[in-house]
């Protein structure tokens, strides 16, 4: 099942990767893939946003604005002026 | 621990005291309570010690295998060790999932270093290798547990059913064990909570308020029309909910489109045209702007009820999530409001609602 595309903030500076793999570990949607010992984005309209791939780039080269991706949670930020906040219901 | 829980059957030393023994088969109480949880109740109690656990009689090159404390994800687990000799460290993510406490930070970094100490773990075990479920990745930097602990960590399968298979082979997870998948079984289990969510008190109170006003209009209060005008307003309600909250989620990838706003909205208009049916074969005949008013508002209420699922799905990113809100929510609420104003506008119409 494929989500909106064009729209994800996942970015990979292939300059800084070391090529430890793990983001193609990490990844549930197999977004990365590695060619010549280096981490690309094969699938980027896959992504949804969990962070895992950033926060496990101990080289720093990928980042990705993670967040709740929910509707309530989402209406809740703007509403309070503050990040998505899930205390509505399923994720609290 | 003061009681022991159910589930634990026995203890088995360890070089840092005695740890707890779990069964790796669930009884008919794990399954009621997890089906009272699928259905909100209790949700936030579900929950089990942290700790360090046991499963069949591991030994200090036991592997170790690290989950949350919401007693659905301990159970997952557990269930599939039959036959292991395993270790499980089980973190105190406030009785949330993997996947959620991972999103939070609560399943992180900090707390997998405080409970690999605080379990003496490096004294339990001789090895220095941690299996996360991948799920868990979003809050744990690997390297960072590294440093502090020692303890390399390997990031397991998604699915606690792959992780006997994945451990037999050498700690490697297929490209398949990777994947999430989001399954017609995996969304219907979900469904039940936005069914209890959208099912508060609140709104079953709202329902009766509107289907008293119902019986107000052009002709004063009439019991008759309450009953006729209150019967097609409660029946749409719940067609706006089903559609919204069940029927979308269940039939997510074959619903054109890729907003689940959009979703949502195909599958109210045809309940709220089903309605319709429904209420004429029974000899209600609503007015054009009674007719107006459950199309627009079980089209909008069931757009913003699919739109509410996205949270609880493994494929929607929260910058399509937010793109997908800026252009439904004007229409939802429009739509909302015109179908009040045309609700209204039909009890002033005609003589009979």
């Amino acid at each position: 099942m494929r989500y909106i595309d064009g729209v994800v903030s996942l970015k990979l500076d292939e300059s800084a990767c070391v090529g430890c793999r793990l983001c193609t570990e990490v990844c549930p949607h197999a977004v990365f893939e590695m060619q010549d010992r280096k981490a690309v984005i094969r699938d980027r309209d896959a992504c949804m946003e969990c962070g895992a791939c950033a926060m496990n780039c101990a080289a720093g080269a990928i980042t990705v604005e993670a967040g709740v991706g929910c509707a309530a949670a989402i209406i809740n930020g703007w509403l309070r002026g503050t990040e998505p906040d899930c205390d509505v219901g399923c994720c609290s | 621990m003061s009681v022991p829980a159910h589930w634990m059957t026995d203890v088995v030393s360890s070089a840092a005291g005695e740890v707890p023994t779990v069964a790796t088969s669930l009884t008919a109480s794990d399954r009621l309570g997890a089906w009272r949880v699928r259905w909100g109740v209790g949700r936030m109690r579900f929950r089990v010690s942290p700790g360090l656990y046991a499963a069949g009689t591991p030994d200090d090159a036991s592997p170790v295998l690290v989950t949350a404390n919401y007693k659905l994800s301990f159970d997952a687990l557990r269930r599939e060790l039959g036959g292991a000799d395993a270790w499980m460290l089980v973190l105190d993510t406030q009785g949330v999932n993997v996947w959620c406490a991972a999103g939070k930070g609560t399943f992180g970094t900090i707390e997998v270093i405080r409970r690999v100490l605080e379990t003496d773990l490096a004294d339990v075990v001789s090895h220095r290798t941690l299996v996360l479920p991948q799920l868990g990745a979003p809050g744990v930097a690997a390297y960072d547990v590294h440093a502090a602990t020692g303890f390399r960590v390997v990031y397991g399968p998604v699915r606690a059913a792959d992780v006997p298979a994945f451990l037999s082979a050498g700690m490697k997870a297929t490209a398949e064990m990777r994947r999430v998948t989001f399954t017609l079984r995996e969304r219907l289990v979900l469904t039940p909570v936005e069914l209890a969510i959208a099912w508060r008190p609140k709104t079953l109170l709202a329902l009766a308020v509107v289907v008293l006003l119902s019986g107000v209009g052009g002709w004063g209060f009439s019991t008759d029309a309450m009953v006729r005008r209150g019967a097609f307003t409660a029946l749409a309600a719940l067609a706006a909910v089903l559609a919204g909250g069940f029927v979308t989620p269940a039939l997510l990838p074959w619903i054109p489109g890729r907003a689940f706003s959009l979703k949502g909205a195909l599958v109210g208009l045809l309940f709220s045209i089903a309605v319709i049916a429904v209420v004429g074969s029974a000899g209600i005949r609503p007015n054009m702007f009674g007719g107006a008013a459950i199309v627009l508002g079980v089209t909008a209420a069931a757009s913003y009820l699919a739109m509410n699922f996205t949270g609880a799905t493994p494929v929607a990113s929260p910058s399509g999530v937010t793109w997908e809100m800026r252009r439904a929510l004007p229409f939802q609420v429009s739509a909302a409001a015109l179908a009040v104003v045309a609700w209204v506008v039909s009890a002033f119409l005609g003589v009979t609602p």
